[in-house]
């Protein structure tokens, strides 16, 4: 290297970026801008590490571990919008909520859902499921039933299993006729969790 | 048509997007260029038409950003505050060391390509494969900017 190169390579100084200010500030900025179209963070809960996802619409995505965070938000950039900052302010109120909701403090959810990733079929099975009190349970094909198909329960299941937005949408309150728990997208241990401390399951 | 979450680009390119806006336009101001860059960029992301070389956009609307503050930085009347620089050198180039800090002005008055061959050559350290992809061009081409920008400094070096 000349003495000339080394000079150009040493002249600028290390300046340290600080991640988080600058973090703060674009967030803040693209709010106000409105160009933060999916807000998402992380919670601690009972049941692991979720990911919310909120737009300006409402809840859109929470999500159990299984798949990955990178996933998850791929998926939200793919079908929701590319816009996706990691805005914890924005998922506070329904972090409040789903604090007090494992404390058994609240029995159902006051915040909007985006149901954007969902149509047709699915969309109904899941509005009929959103309808269903907290310490109840209804049945695949009474929720296929609602959302039009009384003989469509398969399809019932798949829109359950494939829920963007469990716990708030109860999908853990639907079981087969005959009692048996069914599926869970978040695992069946999740789902028995979620029904004892609703007290449908013995604690 | 992909396009990755922003937030992914901001993680992936912050941090070597501020030391060449360090460069371009000093400590001082390269973090509010960077915040700019970003803005623009989450404001057209969604229109973009390909998710390729998403760094390469990154970096020429950086490069925009630093080109504006420098301009606005030079309409302003020059005050004993800038860095020591000689009468007439772009204030905003400041490395802020004096003793190079006429360096620093020649690399600010290299033409635009150039000028971030050599900050992508010597201040990031890069290849030339990995210059090429920041500046979307040829591996021939980053070659041919950093060298001709080099042989315009040697000039004013031994000038």
């Amino acid at each position: 290297m000349s003495e000339l190169e080394q000079r150009l390579a040493g002249a600028v100084p290390r300046t340290r970026l600080d991640n988080e200010r600058l973090a703060r500030a674009l967030r803040h900025r693209a709010a106000s801008e409105g160009l933060l179209d999916v807000a998402y963070a992380t919670l601690d809960t009972p049941l692991g590490e979720l990911l919310v996802a909120v737009t300006p619409r409402g809840v859109v995505r929470v999500a159990y571990p299984g798949p990955g965070e990178d996933v998850v938000l791929e998926e939200l950039a793919a079908r929701v919008s590319p816009r996706v900052l990691r805005a914890p302010e924005r998922t506070d109120e329904l972090r409040r909520q789903l604090e007090e909701y494992f404390a058994r403090r609240r029995r159902s959810f006051e915040v909007p859902v985006d149901w954007s990733l969902i149509r047709g079929f699915a969309r109904g099975v899941l509005e009929a499921t959103a309808a269903v009190p907290f310490g109840s349970v209804t049945t695949y094909r009474d929720v296929a039933a609602a959302a039009g198909s009384p003989r469509a329960y398969r399809a019932a299941g798949n829109a359950l299993g494939a829920n963007p937005v469990p716990i708030v949408v109860p999908c853990h309150r639907v079981l087969h006729s005959g009692g048996e728990l069914g599926g869970y997208a978040g695992g069946l241990d999740r789902k028995r969790m979620l029904l004892t401390l609703e007290g449908v399951l013995p604690g | 048509m992909h396009l990755p979450p922003f937030q992914a680009l901001i993680d992936a390119h912050a941090h070597e997007l501020h030391r060449f806006l360090v460069a371009w336009v000093g400590p001082d101001r390269a973090e509010d260029c960077l915040q700019e860059t970003f803005i623009s960029a989450l404001r057209a992301y969604p229109r973009l038409r390909s998710g390729e070389n998403l760094r390469a956009w990154l970096y020429t609307i950086a490069q925009r950003k630093a080109t504006d503050v420098a301009r606005a930085a030079a309409r302003r009347p020059p005050g004993p505050s800038l860095d020591g620089l000689p009468p007439g050198a772009e204030p905003s180039v400041g490395p802020h060391q004096p003793a190079d800090g006429w360096l620093w002005a020649a690399v600010g008055r290299l033409p635009a390509k150039q000028r971030a061959a050599v900050v992508h050559r010597f201040v990031l350290d890069l290849d030339y494969r990995s210059i090429a992809e920041r500046m979307g061009t040829t591996e021939e081409a980053a070659r041919q900017n950093v060298s001709a920008g080099l042989r315009r400094l040697r000039k004013e070096v031994d000038r």
